[in-house]
């Protein structure tokens, strides 16, 4: 029986066709994806990424030990900001992707991939020491993330005590959402700008009709898919996973060898002195081209690696995708040969992202799972 | 025109005289999401039944396309090339695939709507 989340019933009535992602019961779509990506792209869309897992953290030893679990370094993170993450194992394979965000109140809290919620928890509790309490708050919770150019003025109906226009980009912030308690930070996973909402369960349907009524596009899985690729966000379980470390994902930037000791720092700090020995890339096609996850890419007919995700950029007209490739072999610039089912299609090297929208951009901290 | 019958891979076909005219499903276009482009074969080539005739890509995934009838293409809808999402809009209409020149009538095991209709209720597998 796949999970559902407290919007599943919203989710219907919209007509959202549901489909099932890392055991939960989640709309791929509600009309069209081109009409969605275009509503995030140009004014606001609505997604519940209820499914991603929450997990808070209680006790005095839980800074230190954050600072153990994860690769960034938290030492630099005020109350009222969050910071993109990884969890390596010892051999600094990725074990997830995270934000993990110190909220006003000084408190520490995360969140994590849907397909790695339970393996997550079960790696934090078996790190936790003595006076650190791990708490999977998913539930009980709800998230949503409204995304687009429009997304704070959409909010502010809902939002009249807050000074949204002074979070800063990875800033969160504690208030009323729709006349109760809600937590809100300035992420997402869509290039633009926009907002992340935490809500106890019970009040996720009276804010996402509250945001859908001031405007907001309901916006589903595969737009989402869409709009991440285009910004150049890489997708945990696609793109890295426990047998990829940091650098061949292109996320060195998140591994702070100097901080002091952390789960992998020993393994990384020899991937970095020797190099990666492949590198993901990204990859511009054609119109009739569209690279998949898992196909075979070369360069003048020899092998060099494999797509890691693909999808049609409705913002560039023509197929995108991202793939990882023998460190060296293939620069911006170069043209590869992606397997498909029509034969061979041609791909060109470009740099990430493919799309910068109205993100509040700060290039260290570009990313939220 | 005849009645409609339907593949397991979630094509229809429907005979008028000597010509089917091919499509895809309201089911199929539903699971495919928004189509982005297809690759489909020129006029004049031969199909057998079951053979694949072509490629449709949308933005989940691309699929084969099976020819539920076998004969010659008679006509490619050149509207789809630049209008691909016809297929999600009109599956059964505008958005048809290929019409076929037919050799030897509909083979054996092809769907009524009723059963077509209960295989997909049940996932469509």
């Amino acid at each position: 029986m796949p999970e559902r989340t407290p919007l599943y019933e919203r989710h219907r009535a919209l007509g959202g066709r549901m489909v099932d992602f890392a055991g939960w019961e989640m709309p791929q779509q509600y009309s069209r994806v081109r009409e969605e990506h275009a509503a995030v792209r140009q004014a606001a869309g609505l997604f519940d990424v209820s499914h991603m897992g929450r997990v808070s953290f209680r006790g005095d030893g839980v800074a230190d030990y954050l600072q153990r679990l994860v690769t960034n370094d938290l030492a630099q993170v005020e109350p009222g900001h969050a910071q993109y993450n990884l969890i390596c194992n010892e051999a600094g394979g990725v074990l997830d992707d995270l934000v993990v965000y110190r909220l006003p109140d000084g408190s520490w809290s995360t969140v994590v991939n849907a397909s790695n919620r339970e393996k997550d928890v079960a790696w934090m509790r078996d790190h936790a020491g003595a006076g650190v309490e791990v708490l999977d708050r998913s539930p009980d919770t709800a998230l949503l993330a409204l995304q687009g150019p429009r997304a704070e003025s959409v909010l502010a109906t809902l939002a009249s005590d807050l000074d949204l226009a002074a979070i800063p980009y990875f800033g969160v912030v504690q208030g009323q959402v729709a006349g109760r308690p809600a937590t809100v930070s300035r992420t997402g996973y869509t290039g633009e700008d926009g907002f992340e909402l935490y809500l106890p369960a019970e009040r996720a349907a009276a804010v996402w009709d509250g945001l859908l009524a001031a405007g907001a596009t309901p916006a589903g899985l595969a737009a989402r898919d869409v709009c991440r690729l285009e910004a150049g966000l890489r997708l945990y379980g696609n793109d890295m996973d426990e047998q990829t470390n940091p650098y061949q994902a292109g996320l060195g930037w998140t591994v702070k060898l100097n901080k002091g000791d952390f789960t992998g720092r020993e393994a990384l700090l020899e991937v970095k002195e020797k190099g990666p020995d492949r590198v993901l890339v990204g990859l511009r096609c054609g119109e009739r081209t569209i690279p998949r996850h898992g196909a075979a890419v070369s360069r003048d007919g020899e092998p060099i690696g494999v797509v890691t995700s693909g999808t049609h950029s409705f913002f560039l007209g023509g197929g995108i995708g991202m793939a990882s490739v023998k460190a060296g072999a293939a620069p911006p610039g170069a043209q590869l040969e992606i397997e498909s089912r029509g034969g061979a299609g041609g791909a060109e090297v470009v740099k990430l992202p493919f799309y910068r929208g109205s993100v509040k951009t700060a290039v260290s901290s570009r990313q939220a799972g | 025109m005849g009645d409609r019958r339907y593949t397991e891979t979630h094509e229809w076909v429907e005979v008028a005289g000597e010509v089917a005219t091919v499509g895809i499903t309201d089911f199929a276009q539903s699971q495919l999401g928004d189509v982005v482009f297809l690759e489909l074969p020129r006029q004049g080539r031969k199909l057998g039944a079951g053979e694949s005739f072509g490629v449709i890509e949308s933005v989940k995934a691309a699929s084969d396309l099976y020819a539920p009838v076998a004969g010659t293409v008679l006509e490619v809808n050149e509207r789809l090339a630049a209008n691909p999402e016809l297929v999600n809009k009109d599956p059964l209409g505008e958005g048809w695939l290929i019409k076929v020149q037919t050799e030897g009538g509909l083979p054996d095991g092809l769907l009524d709507q009723a059963a077509y209709q209960k295989l997909a209720e049940s996932g469509g597998h």
